[in-house]
């Protein structure tokens, strides 16, 4: 919403662009058949179908607005998120405008009783956090989409059928100019919470709702204060409730604050009174300047989620299959990480670099980062918004306590967004439990300096083998299909932070998670997992141990 | 105790507040009683029982 006067995109600070819906020689190839639809171009879409163009598969894009979601939601970008943009070559610009931060801060009743510090060793590329406008994620997004000649964009085109084909998903559009159908191979649901795909096939969310209501208002201020997330529990401008302010660019605050149980949620929603509460959030934070409000919302937490992300052709992406907690900001980052699962797979797969069942890995590995926030966020959900009375009065004992007993403050820990690891996957293998430490299959590789850039800067678009030891190097590189091969000397920060000898190995797939690991490879090791995580089976050859490390 | 730990502990003191319902403090001075025991060092009891009635209904001036 924003104030009285002002049309929905009319925003302070950023000019919303126009879409026309496909004209002229574009609607001649609006029925032909396609490899890949993707419905929604969010960032969650637009990610889908960034990871698709790299892997070299071509895909078409509907939303059915004329411009970008309106308002700036999710505003924190984390890490994770940023290798991804990364690999997709659209990071630029979001380092360029991101604010990044590491530290938060927690006052009780007025007094400040912790301040912590996410892990940012010199050895990480970026930082933690980044905090940004969704318009600014999706305007950066839209111009790495705007330059690839693989992907064609329909606005305005609204999918308004969809039926299941054997071997195809025919989808029904309707745009300014008429209504078509073509089919399409796959379909990648990305049209979010309130998915029309979800509900045309009949598929409900499932879950809970959790106490607790949040108003989210950004507004303009020449506020000063550095870039660290401040929670304000049961502070003089709201008591017993609790209170989030963070710092995005273009001085820009958003201030989430909660409502109380007895407070109207259409009455608080009302300009008069979101004003008058951000003005009692800033007298408390001291700040008497001059401020102007920009836009604000309604939020209340939910764990909601689709029992099974694939059906048939179609898959569900980003929001249309879960709903998480803003606690912990794993909404948007969660839907980065869906968006990129599904289309580096489906990429391999319609490039013949991997077998269908591949795809079978999406669901159990993403549904199960959703159940891992679920289980995090729930926890973050009760010291937020405490539900009873006893979550209340062990929060404020916590709070109270960690004044003085540092222990205490450890669980105000607001459990920021971390990747899911994805150690029960199909499309990694076991772990070999030689390792001490350094990084188990299914989870994040985690970056190192190397030569002046970053272990990440090395890797190959597809799987990518790091090793310390040059013959096995030779042996993996001359095997058929080989990975790329990231080759570091036994003393290097690579080896240190992956806790790896000079046999050892590591099997990266192309979301740069841990595919497999070795104390001791061997070229032949290497082959035989790969054929295993990419679902094919091995080359005739391979058997008669033609391949010597 | 690592932080899985407090926890857990905290967890469970929240699910017994509400499980006493209006016996709530009732509930926690039993609690107290009993972990004091457990401590089995009187001075080290009354210190933390000194410390934990600091900051009680603090809130910093606006």
């Amino acid at each position: 919403m924003r104030p009285q006067g002002r049309a929905p995109t009319e925003s302070l600070y950023f000019t919303y662009p126009h879409f026309d819906a496909p004209e002229g020689a574009a609607r001649e190839r609006l029925a032909a058949d396609t490899r890949v639809a993707i419905v929604g171009a969010g960032p969650v879409g637009m990610v889908a179908a960034l990871t698709l163009a790299r892997e070299g598969v071509a895909s078409v894009l509907l939303d059915n607005k004329a411009t970008f979601n309106d308002g700036s939601r999710a505003i924190c970008v984390s890490r994770s998120s940023f290798a991804i943009l990364e690999s997709l070559g659209a990071v630029a610009p979001f380092l360029d405008k991101a604010l990044g931060w590491t530290m938060g801060r927690s006052f009780f009743r007025g007094t400040q009783i912790l301040e912590f510090e996410m892990s940012d060793p010199a050895s990480e590329k970026y930082r933690p956090m980044y905090n940004l406008q969704q318009q600014y994620i999706e305007q950066y997004l839209w111009d790495a989409v705007a330059r690839e000649p693989l992907i064609e964009t329909r606005w305005q085109s609204e999918v308004t059928g969809i039926t299941d084909h054997p071997d195809a998903v025919e989808l029904t559009v309707t745009d300014p100019q008429a209504t078509y159908a073509f089919r399409a191979d796959w379909v990648l649901a990305c049209d979010g919470a309130r998915s029309p795909i979800r509900r045309m096939k009949g598929l409900r969310l499932k879950g809970e709702n959790y106490e607790g209501r949040y108003v989210i208002a950004d507004i303009r201020s020449g506020h000063d204060y550095p870039t660290i997330r401040r929670a304000l529990f049961d502070p003089a401008c709201r008591p017993g409730g609790t209170v989030l302010v963070h710092k995005q660019p273009d001085d820009i605050w958003r201030i989430d604050y909660q409502l109380a149980d007895d407070e109207d949620e259409a009455e608080a929603l009302q300009e008069a009174n979101v004003r008058a509460s951000v003005a009692a959030v800033l007298a408390d934070l001291g700040e008497t300047g001059p401020w102007d409000l920009e836009w604000w919302s309604v939020y209340s937490a939910n764990t909601l989620l689709l029992d099974e992300y694939r059906h048939g052709r179609t898959f569900f992406v980003g929001d249309s299959a879960h709903i998480v907690p803003i606690f912990g900001v794993r909404g948007l980052n969660n839907g980065l990480a869906d968006g990129q699962n599904i289309g580096w797979k489906l990429g391999h797969v319609l490039t013949g670099r991997a077998g269908e069942d591949l795809l079978d890995s999406y669901s159990p590995e993403r549904r199960g980062a959703t159940l891992d926030v679920f289980a995090n966020a729930s926890k973050s959900a009760r010291f937020m918004t405490p539900p009873t009375r006893g979550w209340t009065l062990m929060r404020d004992a916590a709070l109270s306590l960690a004044l003085d007993h540092p222990f205490a403050g450890g669980l105000a820990n607001p459990r920021q967004m971390t990747p899911f690891t994805y150690a029960e996957s199909p499309a990694v293998l076991p772990d070999d439990p030689a390792f001490t430490g350094g990084a188990g299959v299914g989870s994040a590789l985690p970056d190192a300096r190397v030569d002046g850039g970053f272990l990440s800067d090395r890797l190959g678009a597809g799987y990518t083998l790091i090793c310390f030891d040059e013959r096995l190097a030779e042996g993996v590189r001359s095997l058929p299909d080989a990975p790329d091969v990231v080759c570091l000397a036994p003393d290097s920060e690579a080896a240190t932070v992956l806790a790896a000898g000079p046999q050892a190995a590591y099997l990266v797939r192309p979301d740069r998670h841990v595919a497999a690991r070795w104390t001791t490879a061997s070229a032949e090791a290497v082959r035989d997992a790969l054929a295993r995580v990419t679902f094919q089976s091995l080359p005739d050859n391979a058997a008669a141990g033609t391949v010597e490390a | 105790m690592t932080a899985a730990e407090v926890e857990t502990v905290y967890e469970a003191l929240a699910l017994g507040i509400d499980a006493a319902g209006g016996e709530s403090e009732l509930f926690l001075a039993k609690v107290a009683l009993l972990l004091a025991r457990e401590i089995g060092d009187p001075e080290r009891a009354v210190a933390l029982i000194e410390s934990a009635g600091r900051h009680l209904g603090d809130r910093a001036a606006a």
